[in-house]
């Protein structure tokens, strides 16, 4: 069962409409919450006056930042540091408003109409400032006392200042990634209720990470851990996005609190695009120290990430995660890269699928395709020169990420090259487009290698149980985002039990039910909670085992589990179903040992992530007239170890490069002179659809199996999206024949119209 | 993105349906499919009070031979009934064409030809065809009833008509294409079904290897839909020759004043006039 492409459990019910989404889910008496948003992107706040809109009926209560100041911000969950706590984000507006967007005051009624109707009777009175959009420039002013820029890191391995002093040739090199951001189906939502009689606050619709929210949502009210319950419904979509704690989120479980009654909030998407994370939007220097042959000895980098107004709950983990994924595959022994995260009037960023790494490796392959024009060395030949090879596996970079020493832990990146370069049939494809461009045509192709990671620990637990009808429950901290988790989960344990995969269910994502949790981030949720599940699978087969050879009066040697039950070897009759077993083992049966019941749980900690790792490769076909991009094909390679459901892996990779392509030609957040977003709909964010999609051929491989865990497995949610700008760019290049051409994205058609009818050689967009 | 509170009416008599608009002037809003109105008010962009709903209305369904030589279309005709229509003809291969341009397939099934001409949006398919072909678009009020030719319909302001506040419009007459006319239709938007950023509707009128006459509309380039009449001067009476297409686009790029946004300045519009009519009268002629 590990390792075919089984049906998802999850289908059933979100097929039939079935599916209980945030939304879905009202309580008797909720009240609405909707969200005053500042209209200004730099200001002082002079007044809020919430007369008028009190004076609606229907609407309880309308908060300003005043009714909240005793609420602290929203605190980091990953790579924090004190030099960031001051850019943290009130959960109101306080004296100033940063970003259009920003939450300023919270409306309660009871429907989201009259909601709506309140929030616009709100009247802010805002003094404007000036507003700062380009975070490269000079840095401006945060409160009065600090400046912008939050936070300055630097990492280095090697000897850098030797390796350019002894190179051959050195190149140097601008590039940036324009703002986006994952766009979930399902817009962000929650409902909170205090139930009175057990003093537990109950917060519905958490995604993502449910434990760590829930201990941020205590420490912010003032309540234990264990009074308050957060429970993960079904999610449309995560990519980083959907599921950190965010303003609204602690409103909603306050509100809930004050007001005594279930509060609802779900968000529009028009709030979507201005209020939730953005993405991306970093801007690079690079110098590059190469030996004769395009090996590269050094590598300097210096970049600057747009975190927009407020540093969120994922502190620098973008910024940090390009820094120390962007050498990639390649030896590249000298590296030195400072970071600079700094604070704009935009919408605040965090992570999106491939955080750190889509822009990394966007610059770090511009580079590579820029060394091998310079050098005039064939594009895969300069990659193959550079690759780490198997033998050097596991091989340390010599820089940290995650508060973990980044150590490759396999990988057969050659073998990659080779078998992307035989299915493409390399030198035939490159001939017949050299032909088609002599025949007019702008054509062309483009590679892109990386390294990505996943399974980032420290823990995942997993509890198995079995009822009396032989009904399995698997149990888990960790969560869904919808990428398959429940099925994946199912298939790891029916294997390992030898039970149908519909005899098991999965619990995730509800936090009374584990001690605790991390979840589904960083392509994490299979590693993680996959070698907890089959850890604990082992551990339930075995116990099963020791208690039928006690009721079988066999040993256990003897003893085989097949088709959900236990039976002696070459005597079938003889048999003990899993559900007898469980049945067997009541508090006072004799089975008994630690604890009663057919239960195990089980642990998994790791202090390493593991690293898969990938090859695009894609073919494009230039409209000159219009400036736009035709994907003629599109090839992934992608090695994640062991595919645990290569059907969801693949649905992960296609989605993964629909969200790729749509960074690198169509999504862009962009603002006015005076910080006014341009794109809040989707008549202007620009999402790939269906039609604008190619078909993808899609290579899965399983060549290089983590040795740090039992399944071998990595994680998959981020390979299609990481390489996918760096192709898209690296093939328009060749299509115009000019090396170079692509230094930003988005490669929008007017851009690249422009490109086009610029016509010499040294025009760059 | 609720709206602010409305009053709905699903009229099923045109008189019932014109009396509301008298009623209510100003205050009142034509819902004619809402894939255009329904998301403005959602956005609180439109904040009508009462809506009068025309989908009950009899007769305004259909696409129709009212007279010879021409074919009238009724306001709630959905634009895939245009599209997959069994008029025939040229004119029937230019709905056909200009049709599948209409925004997506669920919106294809749900609006209608009269909403988007009422609605008037620069860049929409339906009014630079209704441009092209100088449509006859029949208002209807209370007090009466006239028709006014596409060129005065639409005014040179986004989403702006000439329809006063109480009046209907119901249908569309269109002139029947002779069977020598060739009809192309081009487009180009960032993505499949997003409003166009500059689109061209071409009718071609054929003298055997010349051009006799030729209506070419643009859309995306201006407040409303336009003709192109320089490059229509450049057609007309010229051998039908790569370099006579050629003249007429650089023609019509030359003749439009575009304003940009954040999908295309207006020199990249004027760029894609070029390239669009090339397209469109490519097709025309084929």
């Amino acid at each position: 069962m590990i390792g075919e492409s089984v049906l998802r459990l999850e289908d059933q019910p979100l097929l039939r409409g079935e599916g209980r989404f945030v939304a879905d889910i009202n309580l008797p008496h909720q009240l609405h919450m909707r969200i005053v948003r500042s209209q200004v992107a730099h200001g002082t706040i002079e007044s809020i006056d919430a007369a008028e809109a009190l004076a609606v009926p229907g609407v309880a209560a309308v908060w300003t930042g005043a009714d909240v100041a005793a609420i602290p911000p929203i605190d980091f969950r990953q790579v924090g540091a004190d030099q960031m706590v001051p850019y943290r984000q009130p959960i109101l507006a306080q004296d100033r408003v940063r970003y259009v967007g920003e939450p300023v005051a919270a409306v309660f009624a009871v429907d989201p109409y009259v909601a709506e109707d309140g929030a616009e009777a709100v009247v802010v009175e805002v003094s404007g400032l000036a507003p700062l959009l380009d975070a490269a420039g000079p840095l401006g002013d945060f409160d009065g006392r600090l400046d912008t820029e939050a936070y300055v890191f630097t990492e280095k391995t090697g000897d850098v200042d030797g390796a350019f002093g002894r190179a051959e040739h050195v190149l140097e090199a601008d590039f940036s990634v324009g703002r986006h951001t994952g766009v979930p189906l399902e817009c962000r939502g929650a409902v909170a209720v205090h139930h009175r009689s057990t003093g537990t606050l109950e917060f519905l619709g958490a995604a993502k990470v449910p434990f760590q929210n829930r201990d941020a949502l205590a420490r912010m009210l003032g309540l234990p851990p264990s009074g308050v319950v957060l429970r993960e419904a079904h999610v449309g979509g995560g990519f980083g996005v959907r599921g950190e704690l965010y303003p609204e989120d602690v409103l909603v479980a306050l509100a809930a609190l004050r007001l005594g009654r279930p509060v609802k909030w779900i968000e529009d998407r028009q709030e979507h695009l201005v209020a939730a994370n953005h993405s991306r939007d970093q801007r690079y220097r690079l110098r590059v120290a190469t030996d004769a042959s395009g090996v590269v000895e050094g590598l300097e980098v210096e970049f600057v990430s747009d975190q927009g107004a407020y540093v969120r709950t994922h502190g620098a983990t973008v910024a940090t995660l390009a820094a120390a994924m962007l050498p990639g595959p390649y030896r590249i022994p000298n590296y030195r890269v400072t970071g600079r995260v700094r604070l704009s009037n935009k919408t605040p960023a965090g992570t999106y699928r491939a955080p750190g790494r889509y822009e990394s490796t966007f610059v770090r392959e511009r580079a590579l395709d820029a060394v091998a024009a310079a050098l005039g060395i064939d594009r895969a030949e300069i990659r193959r020169r550079n690759l780490i090879g198997s033998e050097e596996m596991p091989f340390e970079r010599g820089v940290d990420a995650l508060g973990t020493p980044v150590v490759y832990d396999s990988g057969q990146y050659e073998m990659m090259l080779d078998r992307v370069m035989a299915h493409i049939d390399y030198r035939a494809l490159t001939d017949s487009l050299a032909e088609r461009r002599a025949n007019g045509e702008l054509v062309g192709l483009g590679l892109g290698f990386f390294v990505e990671k996943s399974g980032l620990g420290p823990f995942a637990g997993s509890r198995i149980e079995v009822d009396p009808a032989g009904r399995v429950t698997v149990t888990t901290g960790e969560a869904s985002v919808g990428q398959g988790f429940e099925t994946v989960m199912a298939q790891i344990c029916a294997e390992t039990l030898a039970v149908d995969l519909d005899k098991v269910s999965v619990v995730h994502g509800q936090t009374d039910q584990m001690s605790y949790g991390m979840g589904a981030f960083a392509s994490r949720a299979t590693v993680m909670a996959g070698t907890a599940t089959h850890a604990a699978s082992v551990a339930l087969r075995r116990r099963a085992i020791e208690v039928a050879a006690e009721m079988l009066e066999a040993s256990p040697d003897d003893l085989e589990l097949v088709d959900g039950a236990v039976r002696v070897v070459g005597s079938p009759t003889q048999a003990v179903s899993l559900g007898a077993i469980a049945s067997s083992l009541g508090p006072a049966s004799p089975h008994v040992q630690d604890r009663p019941g057919l239960v195990t749980e089980e642990w998994y900690t790791t202090s390493h992530m593991n690293y898969p790792y990938g090859l695009h490769a894609g073919v494009v076909a230039l409209d000159p007239d219009t400036g736009s991009v035709g994907i003629e094909r599109y090839v992934i390679a992608y090695d994640i170890g062991r595919a645990i459901n290569p059907m969801l892996v693949e649905g992960q990779i296609v989605g993964g490069a629909a969200q790729g392509f749509g960074g690198a030609l169509f999504e862009d957040f962009s603002y006015d002179e005076i910080g006014q977003p341009l794109v809040t709909t989707f008549m202007d964010y620009l999402m790939p659809t269906a039609a604008e999609m190619p078909e993808l051929e899609i290579l899965l491989s399983e060549d290089a199996p983590s040795p740090l865990n039992p399944l071998g497995v990595k994680g998959a949610g981020e390979g299609g999206t990481n390489a996918c700008g760096a192709v898209i760019a690296s093939a328009v290049d060749d299509a115009l024949g000019r090396p170079g051409a692509v230094c930003s994205l988005p490669l929008t058609p007017e851009r690249l119209h422009t490109l086009c009818r610029s016509g010499g050689a040294a025009s760059r967009v | 993105m609720k709206p602010a509170a409305f009053e709905y009416h699903a009229p099923r008599t045109l008189e019932e349906a014109l009396g509301l608009l008298h009623e209510h002037q100003d205050e009142a809003k034509v819902l004619a499919g809402g894939q255009s109105l329904v998301p403005a008010m959602n956005f609180r962009l439109a904040r009508p009070s009462v809506l009068v709903d025309i989908a009950h209305l009899p007769d305004l369904d259909r696409i129709e031979a009212t007279e010879p030589g021409s074919v009238t279309v009724g306001a709630r005709v959905r634009h895939l009934d245009l599209e997959h229509n069994t008029i025939g003809g040229p004119l029937g291969s230019l709905f056909a064409l200009t049709g599948r341009w209409v925004g997506h397939y669920p919106i294809r099934v749900r609006g209608t030809f009269g909403g988007s001409l009422a609605h008037a949006d620069p860049a929409a398919e339906w009014c630079a065809l209704a441009c092209a072909l100088d449509a006859e678009i029949h208002c209807r009020s209370a007090s009466g009833s006239r028709s006014v030719g596409a060129g005065d319909f639409f005014e040179q302001m986004a989403f702006t008509t000439c329809l006063e506040p109480d009046e209907l419009l119901v249908g569309v007459r269109l002139p029947e294409l002779s069977d020598s006319c060739g009809v192309g239709m081009a487009e180009f938007a960032r993505r499949w079904g997003d409003f166009a950023i500059v689109l061209a509707v071409t009718a071609v009128e054929r003298d055997g290897d010349s051009i006799a006459g030729a209506r070419i509309a643009l859309g995306g380039v201006a407040g409303g839909p336009v003709r192109a009449s320089n490059a229509e001067a450049a057609l007309a009476g010229r051998p039908a020759t790569a370099g006579t297409v050629a003249a007429a686009a650089a023609a019509a790029a030359e003749e439009v004043d575009p304003t940009g946004d954040i999908h295309g300045s207006a020199d990249y519009r004027r760029d894609l006039v070029r390239a669009m009519v090339t397209r469109a009268l490519d097709q025309a002629l084929k």
